[in-house]
């Protein structure tokens, strides 16, 4: 049983957790994952961490509500208990070796690109960041990625905050210029493959971080795999990062949707909605 | 005196058409008669061969004389000192490969039932509950990393001497293989946690959602404890390789299983969800893949088939569980091999196969399949589960560079189970590559003597 010692409403639908994980937290990294599972029934979701604090022992993740286990963890409030909360997974992602690094998040992206803002900045290679969303109330983190960021770019969808259009708007405006030698992008998947496709023209490097469905997140099952330059891999295990340039975005984005006819049923016995 | 000819007694059976519409369990155990009367028919030999055949040396003939007697208690006793999961052992063990191979009585007429008897003393145990044992303490701690067959059967050998034990397992439930892997129609998951219990009775304790390699490192554990153990297991699957095997509707028989066994998807209320396909193929032959396939049928599917590049006699799944496929009607489609899964809108559809012929024997000693020429087919299924194997899992060895491996990626341990590192032991599936649960629980055993043997405990 894990204690959620915070819980706060970023958006609409998205609520930023902060758990009680020493265990975790004393060996979580930027990039790396964690699964829960909210009750004794409950499924294993997978969600990367998005900040840690090794004295408090505690974890953050940011969960949009999109399925029945995410509407059911919204309904867990702020000192309340979770059954299970393993990891940290995956490997770290490091971009200490490149010099101009952008980062860029879309909507529930930006829980995976903020603890890397931070780590860069503490090593004093802040970087650029740049946040989309479909509409203002979607855009998270913007005070904390002030603070971490060296220039933080906003754009929205709809026109409703700072700049409408976009990430790959304003990414492009930049690679143009040669600011980069290191983009990484993490979003929904055809927000990753616009950008990937977009630095390719400009051959910057590009790192993405891959959320397929999971179930065990220690290699176990293979649900997880993405092919990757013509290779297979596990994203729990061999990733959740990958270059960019050679992951294969239609099979990715196929896999993705295997059990949405599932899930929809689901969601609708848990909210009473109509199908 | 010579011996009467009295042939096996038979364990009953759910009807076959019935059981592929459930999860119960299709062999449902002697009775108390059925098991006197199989104990009675061991011949209590001097040199008993059975035992050689055991990887735990169970003494067989001293239970089964208790069985005879109706000293059930007695029989648990026995069997429990050299075996701490004798319910799990009388099911799933190939007793066929090993102590009722050789066992003498198949001179006279059929071998004694030992795996049925077995069981029925291990649940008759466990029908008495289990009970906390008071054992004192020997001033000696133990890290078993896992909490399948070999971590089962090492820390339960190591807490009966007072040594103080710390399980840690990755997912939330323990078990491993007999709880994620085995179906429940097979093993029944409310009787493998009975048996943990009885291990945990014992003083082990158990630490959930711990990975090691990842949440602890092998390092850290060094230093707490004066012993570690590794029993991770072989956790990776295999697939094939071939073009098409990541559309959906493409599964690791790990990933099905797990999804129906561990995350209880086959429960209409379950929160994980789980395909179920109408014509599912199940590629591979092992125990695995009959579990699979078998477990598929229960899901619900009209048509299942086990796709396998060998014939008949090379299947390397037991005959038993063979045999119940087949009675609940299983189709084997032999000397045939997938060469491309063929797909429609990112879902697979159907697959493309060619015939294969056996030619000389390979380094397994099996023939070796070969293609034959020209001879490609499809086959429609809108399911299709892989079941060929795994390796080990790389977490640990990954995290832990002074951990010796094989290029398999299997442990290197000494005659004692040692690995590379000191007082880091490691047996089962991680050593050996995916094999049986009772091999498993023999070099639990094995590594529990070293250990035992170390912290200077003789008995």
């Amino acid at each position: 049983m894990n204690r959620i010692v915070k819980k706060r409403r970023l958006a609409p639908n998205v609520c930023e957790y902060v758990v009680e994980a020493p265990a975790v937290a004393a060996k979580a990294k930027p990039g790396m994952f964690i699964i829960l599972r909210v009750d004794e029934e409950g499924e294993r979701i997978p969600f990367t961490i998005c900040d840690f604090d090794i004295a408090a022992g505690t974890v953050t993740v940011l969960v949009q509500e999109v399925g029945y286990s995410t509407l059911k963890l919204a309904q867990v409030e702020e000192g309340g208990y979770i059954a299970d909360f393993v990891g940290p997974l995956g490997r770290p992602t490091d971009l200490t070796e490149y010099k101009r690094i952008c980062l860029v998040g879309g909507g529930i992206g930006t829980a995976v690109i903020y603890p890397q803002a931070k780590y860069l900045k503490s090593i004093g290679k802040s970087a650029d960041v740049i946040v989309g969303a479909r509409t203002k109330d979607l855009i998270m983190y913007e005070d904390e990625f002030r603070k971490a960021a060296k220039n933080l770019y906003l754009t929205t969808d709809d026109g409703s905050y700072v700049r409408k259009g976009f990430v790959t708007d304003v990414l492009k405006e930049h690679l143009e210029k040669g600011e980069y030698d290191c983009v990484m992008a993490v979003g929904p998947m055809p927000m990753m493959r616009a950008v990937a496709n977009l630095t390719k023209e400009y051959n910057v490097k590009t790192v993405v971080s891959m959320n397929p469905l999971m179930v065990d997140g220690t290699g176990m099952c293979g649900c997880c795999r993405v092919s990757v330059g013509g290779k297979t891999k596990y994203a729990c295990v061999d990733g959740p990062e990958f270059d960019g340039h050679e992951i294969d975005w239609a099979e990715a984005m196929a896999r993705l949707g295997a059990y949405k006819a599932t899930e929809k049923e689901h969601v609708c016995r848990l909210t009473g909605e109509k199908r | 005196m010579a011996i009467v000819k009295t042939p096996r007694n038979k364990m009953p059976e759910q009807d076959p058409i019935v059981r592929g519409h459930n999860f119960e369990e299709v062999a449902l155990g002697y009775t108390k008669e059925l098991a006197m009367a199989e104990a009675k028919r061991c011949m209590q030999c001097k040199n008993p061969l059975c035992m050689k055949g055991c990887p735990v040396s169970v003494r067989i003939p001293e239970f089964m004389k208790a069985v005879a007697e109706e000293r059930f208690d007695d029989a648990g006793k026995i069997i429990k000192s050299t075996n701490s999961l004798p319910s799990v052992c009388g099911r799933v063990c190939p007793q066929e490969e090993q102590c009722e191979k050789l066992c003498l009585r198949a001179r006279v007429d059929e071998p004694v039932s030992i795996g049925a008897v077995e069981r029925f003393v291990g649940d008759y145990l466990l029908s008495k509950g289990v009970k906390e044992e008071k054992i004192t303490p020997c001033g000696k701690r133990a890290a078993i990393v896992g909490s399948g067959p070999s971590a089962l059967t090492c820390a339960a050998e190591l807490a009966k001497r007072g040594v103080e034990v710390d399980i840690y397992e990755a997912f939330h439930k323990a078990g491993g293989v007999l709880t994620y892997g085995i179906p429940e129609f097979r093993l029944p998951k409310a009787l493998v946690k009975n048996e943990i219990d009885s291990v945990l009775a014992l003083g082990a304790k158990i630490h959930f959602n711990t990975v090691v390699g990842k949440t602890l490192l092998i390092d850290e554990l060094t230093d707490k404890y004066d012993a570690v153990f590794i029993g991770s297991g072989a956790g990776l699957p295999s697939f094939m390789g071939v073009p098409g095997e990541n559309l959906n509707g493409v599964f690791s028989a790990n990933e099905y299983l797990t999804r129906v066994n561990l995350m209880g998807a086959y429960k209409p209320d379950c929160a994980t969800p789980v395909m179920r396909g109408k014509n599912v193929a199940v590629i591979g032959a092992g125990n695995v893949a009959m579990d699979a396939a078998r477990t598929a049928l229960r899901m619900g599917a009209e048509h299942v088939s086990i796709i396998y590049r060998r014939g008949r006699e090379e299947m390397p799944a037991r005959k038993e569980e063979i045999h119940h496929a087949e009675q609940e009607g299983i189709e084997f489609k032999l000397l045939c091999n997938p060469v491309e899964m063929l797909g429609e809108n990112g879902w697979v559809n159907k697959l493309r196969c060619v015939k294969m012929e056996l030619g000389e024997p390979d380094a397994s000693g099996r023939r070796r399949p070969v293609p034959i020429k020209g001879s490609e087919f499809e086959i429609d299924a809108d399911m299709v589960i892989v079941a060929l194997g795994t390796t080990p899992n790389p977490l640990i060895k990954d995290s832990c560079e002074k951990l010796a491996t094989n290029p398999k990626g299997t442990l290197i341990v000494d005659e004692g189970m040692q690995t590379s590192i000191k007082n880091v032991y490691a047996g089962g599936d991680a050593v050996t590559g995916a094999a049986t649960v009772i091999l498993a629980m023999g070099a639990g055993r094995k590594a529990s003597r070293t250990i035992l043997d170390g912290f200077g405990i003789t008995d």
